[in-house]
């Protein structure tokens, strides 16, 4: 019987380890798998690459990976905000790596990593420092700047309600990147508020098929005292 | 000679506007355009993390977590509003759907060439979000800023200094002073405030400005209101 659902949050989490890829879905708040966030933090792995939209804000999700000194490199697209001050300081002190993409390049690339497309030519970014050293190249009197797939070992993302072989429906915002890095991951992890039974899902309204996702677990909310004592 | 206010800027862009259009507003300024838009046009808003026919900002209490806009502020869902994921939202950016977008800026050049994501060259936190994709994917770029910087420094000039955010795009720009056209030929000045003169509005430019024949007076709209 093909079921997605992990019998453990240990099953879920199983094999990331030190310097994998990680992608999180999200933007800000919005499609944040928080649960899972947790449980990354949890194990204690080292040496991170994160790809995310943001840094994250205060003293839970995504910015706790950054404040226990995880993460070696952010591929993002807004790394300031919230944790500006905090990103530049572990930048200075333990040499974190800030990779900013335009933010639809970052969703392309995702996109790209997904479907098989190892890299595209976009106009985006072209004639600016975030076109340094990639190559170029003039298309329909247009100058073009060639982007990579971006792919991940694991992809932690949120869903609104899945079934048990893992199709997935969003609600409202919170989409944003998660259908694009459940594609783009070898191993998609997806943290749903729902699960319910085959066949109750409305095949016209789910966004990302079972194929795209490898293990499933159902959310929980994430208490304050549970991200750690505040730095 | 009064400059206009930042509500003044959008109320007065927000008439140009046209009845059908599909825009992207930028993060800060341009975000109060959409209180200004003009009463019975289909305009639709476009928030690049992924939705068409965004409303306006809930009452206190009915926030939901699901419904942000670019700067993660709470918004509603207008009827007939439709949601997308990222590659499709940036899809519809990129792919020039998108009949305008309005963003803020730090310099414009008399080419068309825009600076407003970052101000130092050696900044390794430098943000650019969705900028550089709107610079140059939507179908017309206009830009909403002071025409000149806290200090004084003109922001219309003949070369950015600044980092770029893209190449050429800049159509027009709307300040506290003026409309400025960015055509073939450099700036046109099509718009000034009361009170304004050719020789002052250039004094506050570092680039040579044109002016329209029958340049009009700049309307303050929230005051006419």
């Amino acid at each position: 019987m093909l079921d997605r659902r992990c019998k453990s949050i240990e099953e879920a989490m199983a094999g990331i380890e030190d310097g994998a890829t990680v992608m999180i879905s999200g933007f800000g708040e919005a499609g944040r798998p928080n649960y899972l966030i947790k449980c990354l933090m949890d194990t204690g792995v080292k040496d991170l690459t994160l790809v995310s939209n943001n840094a994250g804000a205060g003293y839970e999700g995504l910015a706790m990976l950054l404040r226990r000194e995880m993460v070696k490199k952010l591929v993002c697209s807004f790394p300031r905000g919230a944790m500006g001050d905090e990103v530049q300081r572990l930048i200075k002190e333990h040499g974190l790596v800030i990779e900013v993409n335009p933010q639809g390049t970052l969703a392309e690339r995702i996109r790209a990593a997904g479907c098989g497309i190892p890299a595209f030519f976009t106009p985006t970014a072209y004639g600016t420092a975030l076109a340094e050293g990639k190559e170029t190249r003039e298309i329909d009197g247009k100058g073009c700047v060639l982007e990579t797939a971006l792919q991940a070992d694991f992809a932690l993302v949120k869903a609104h309600k899945a079934d048990r072989w893992g199709n997935l429906t969003y609600l409202n915002l919170a989409r944003n990147f998660s259908p694009l890095m459940a594609m783009a991951a070898k191993t998609t992890i997806v943290e749903a508020d729902e699960i319910v039974e085959l066949g109750q899902l409305e095949p016209n309204t789910i966004v990302t098929p079972g194929i795209c996702v490898d293990r499933l677990v159902l959310t929980r909310p994430v208490a304050d005292h549970e991200w750690g004592a505040a730095a | 000679m009064t400059p206009l206010s930042r509500e003044a800027i959008a109320a007065r862009l927000a008439q140009d506007i046209e009845e059908g259009w599909h825009v992207n507003l930028g993060i800060g300024m341009p975000e109060g355009v959409a209180n200004f838009l003009p009463e019975g046009r289909d305009i639709l808003l476009h928030s690049e993390n992924g939705i068409l026919g965004m409303g306006p900002t809930p009452p206190e209490g009915q926030e939901d977590p699901t419904l942000v806009n670019a700067g993660k502020k709470p918004i509603t869902m207008l009827q007939g509003a439709s949601i997308f994921d990222h590659a499709m939202s940036f899809g519809l950016v990129r792919g020039g759907h998108l009949q305008l977008c309005v963003l803020g800026g730090y310099q414009v050049a008399q080419n068309g060439d825009l600076a407003n994501w970052s101000r130092d060259h050696g900044d390794p936190i430098a943000s650019v979000g969705g900028a550089m994709d709107l610079a140059v994917g939507a179908q017309r770029i206009w830009v909403m800023m002071q025409h000149n910087s806290k200090d004084g420094a003109p922001r219309i000039l003949e070369n950015c200094t600044f980092p770029l955010t893209g190449s050429g795009c800049v159509k027009r720009v709307y300040t506290d002073l003026a409309v400025i056209e960015v055509t073939p030929e450099g700036f046109l000045v099509t718009e000034m405030i009361d009170g304004m003169t050719p020789e002052e509005l250039q004094n506050r430019s570092a680039a040579p400005l044109r002016f329209a024949e029958g340049c009009g007076v700049m309307p303050d709209m929230t005051r006419a209101a």
